[in-house]
């Protein structure tokens, strides 16, 4: 049951990002380029998104997920220098390639070389990613 | 094209739905960055065919529709290092962020979640300056 669920989300997710138009790069960075031919369309995505989503959130009070267990905690208010120093470096990698991670796996669908050289640097950074944290924790301690 | 935002909308949905039946369903918040980070880091072992079979639908129901819509394309960069450079920024910058667009910004913004919002404000704002700086002033992009 977990395993089809998993793949119906993940089903539709891919889906909707290739109907949307967010494995094309040309849309994404046009969204972040207000000083160029500034396309709207990825504030349709995320708005037509959320609708669901919060409706979804709405639904989890005084009920239980499908196969059992917990509803995830309620956020963390906590904001902290690693959210917002990831954001930027995110934001960074995302307007120069127009790509973020669930387009980039969706985008492997097209078969170029591009997102597959991007996809295995993705990786990389995401495994060295809990060095850089550790490294970032010892910088920020005091001696 | 006009119907862009249509289009926008209508996968916008779709991501949104797929959310919604993961997080109903499975009791999971559909955040891609955290899915494939859990795979790489070794945090996710214990659920890791879970998140090979959600990646399997994000690969291969795009990969139906492409062949049925050919005129979809992707206008990918052919430069390697821009490709190279972006790709780790976006791996180390998500998982040190605990979350990406799908993650933070559609799961979190609809639950109101702080950090979600100030998540998606900052990478949105660091997203613009980077194609500011490399598209119009560098020309690289």
């Amino acid at each position: 049951m977990r395993n089809f669920l998993a793949f119906l989300a993940g089903s539709l997710f891919g889906a909707g990002l290739l109907i949307s138009g967010m494995t094309d790069t040309t849309k994404v960075q046009g969204w972040l380029d207000v000083f160029g031919a500034w396309d709207p369309t990825l504030a349709f995505v995320m708005g037509g998104a959320i609708v669901p989503m919060a409706l979804a959130w709405r639904l989890t009070r005084n009920r239980t997920p499908l196969v059992g267990g917990n509803f995830p905690p309620p956020p963390e208010p906590k904001l902290g220098r690693n959210l917002v120093l990831g954001s930027v470096l995110f934001g960074m990698g995302w307007g120069l390639s127009g790509l973020c991670p669930g387009p980039s796996i969706a985008s492997l669908s097209y078969g170029h070389w591009g997102h597959v050289l991007f996809v295995v640097a993705m990786l990389a950074g995401m495994f060295a990613a809990p060095a850089v944290r550790s490294q970032l924790d010892r910088l920020a301690a005091p001696a | 094209m006009e119907a862009d935002w249509i289009w926008g909308l209508v996968g916008g949905m779709l991501i949104g739905t797929g959310g919604a039946a993961y997080l109903l369903g499975s009791g999971r918040i559909m955040g891609a960055s955290g899915i494939i980070g859990g795979l790489v880091d070794g945090t996710g072992r214990a659920t890791a065919v879970e998140r090979l079979v959600f990646l399997a639908g994000v690969f291969l129901a795009p990969m139906l529709l492409v062949a049925l819509f050919s005129e979809a394309e992707t206008h990918l960069t052919t430069n390697p290092a821009v490709l190279i450079a972006a790709g780790l920024l976006v791996g180390v910058g998500t998982r040190l962020a605990n979350g990406c667009t799908s993650g933070h910004g559609v799961c979190g913004i609809s639950r109101l979640s702080l950090r979600g919002i100030v998540a998606t404000a900052f990478y949105i704002g660091a997203g613009g300056l980077t194609v500011v700086l490399f598209r119009h002033l560098l020309g690289v992009i």
